[in-house]
């Protein structure tokens, strides 16, 4: 029966539910992933950001919290420019971990892990 | 040895700071005196299991501050019962029932652990599975702590528990807390390495030496989790486990999580000065009327 109204789902983020299993595929590839302070210095430089609503920082925290759809959506937006790279206070290679963020969405992680460390070894 | 009074100092306070600056005192050739006033030295690191940000040993520091006493004159299990001021000396008593006349007077009183169970929101001393930062260290060295189960998957630490906040009467940070939270969470790991450990904090701060790399030590090497939001409120589920919930505050969203176990960071309080400083900030001169035993 349609009453005309619908109830919301909760926002909350429950770390229970959470699979964190893609975080830590990535974190294994790219152990830098963890850490991100989230000062947001990769986002401020991001010449994508205005235009695609690209904010690395966010696609970490969201794959820490379990958002792997948004992380996928949000990382689309980015054009590799590597800009951020040079800002992280850190020193993460940020190019590198999105390439790799990349790869493991798309499931070649896989294959191409040893590739993957052979490059980081390089 | 005799006892110059210009040339004696009396240190109170037989902890690290107090043992320390007892044995530089002693290196200068005058003649401390280390009042302590419960039966061993070490202070509050003498309960402590390891040490950051190097894990050593807690119990090799004290040792070796202790073994630096030599010729200091150590007494334990005493206590300041008054002071005041002579020409140029202070008369101290003692509840041992010595006086003692010194040049110069060190206070190394150092600190309380503030009682978490004033945080009552916590539940420390309500629910099964909350102990503090003091508690999971004497389990560290004891191994006993029927609140530390055997199959611990899931604990959290929750910073700042009765530091920086003016409600629990304490505005002043701890400054120890973050990187001691940071140092149990990777000994937790090393005990449980199946387990995934959350850090609930406002803001870290890691001034000191080498802390800043054992902060990423513990989120690289050790996975630990850091979510940027104060507890707002725990509570046990039917299972007697602790939930615990908090903002996100990094993704604007409400966080929720069940714990095996919940450490609180206790803070530091300072302990009250013992001289008795009138309003000039001085110790007052002997009284006139005090006769007794103590009188010179």
């Amino acid at each position: 029966m349609d009453f005309g109204f619908s109830l919301s789902q909760s926002s909350t983020v429950n770390l229970d539910k959470t699979d964190l299993s893609l975080f830590h595929r990535v974190h294994e590839i790219e152990p830098d992933v963890a850490i991100c302070m989230a000062c947001g210095s990769c986002s401020a430089t991001c010449t994508s950001s205005e235009f695609t609503g690209m904010s690395l920082r966010s696609v970490i925290l969201d794959i820490q919290r379990g958002r792997q759809e948004e992380a996928r959506k949000m990382l689309s937006g980015c054009m590799l420019c590597g800009k951020c790279s040079m800002v992280c206070p850190r020193g993460i290679n940020t190019r590198r971990l999105i390439l790799t963020l990349g790869r493991v969405f798309d499931g070649e992680d896989r294959n191409t892990r040893r590739d993957i460390r052979k490059e980081v070894r390089k | 040895m005799k006892r110059t009074p210009s040339k004696t100092v009396l240190v109170i306070g037989g902890g690290i700071a107090g043992m320390e600056a007892a044995a530089r005192l002693r290196q200068l050739g005058l003649q401390p005196i280390l009042v302590e006033k419960s039966d061993h030295l070490g202070g509050h690191v003498a309960d402590w299991h390891k040490l950051f940000p190097d894990m050593s040993e807690a119990a090799a520091l004290v040792e070796k501050g202790a073994a630096a006493l030599d010729g200091v004159d150590v007494r334990l299990s005493t206590e300041i019962l008054f002071v005041n001021r002579l020409r140029s000396l202070y008369n101290v008593m003692l509840s041992s029932g010595s006086n003692v006349q010194c040049g110069a007077i060190v206070v190394a009183t150092g600190f309380s652990l503030f009682p978490a169970e004033k945080k009552e929101e916590y539940g420390y001393g309500i629910y099964d599975h909350v102990i503090t930062n003091a508690d999971l260290e004497k389990w560290f060295n004891t191994g006993e702590d029927p609140r530390v189960t055997d199959d611990v998957r899931k604990v959290g630490f929750v910073h700042c528990v009765g530091s920086r906040d003016l409600k629990a009467g304490n505005t002043e940070c701890s400054k120890v807390c973050c990187i001691t939270a940071i140092k149990q969470a990777i000994e937790m790991k090393e005990h449980f390495p199946e387990a995934e450990i959350y850090c609930f904090y406002m803001d870290l701060r890691l001034f000191g030496k080498r802390y800043e790399d054992y902060y990423i030590k513990a989120q690289r090497d050790y996975g630990i989790h850091f979510i940027r939001g104060r507890v707002s409120e725990v509570g046990e589920n039917i299972e007697g486990k602790v939930v615990v919930k908090a903002e996100d505050t990094l993704s604007g969203r409400p966080v929720k999580v069940t714990l095996d176990l919940l450490v609180l960071m206790a803070g530091i309080i300072r302990n009250p000065d013992p001289l008795p400083y009138d309003r000039r900030g001085r110790i007052p001169p002997k009284q006139r009327q005090s006769r007794g035993h103590h009188r010179i």
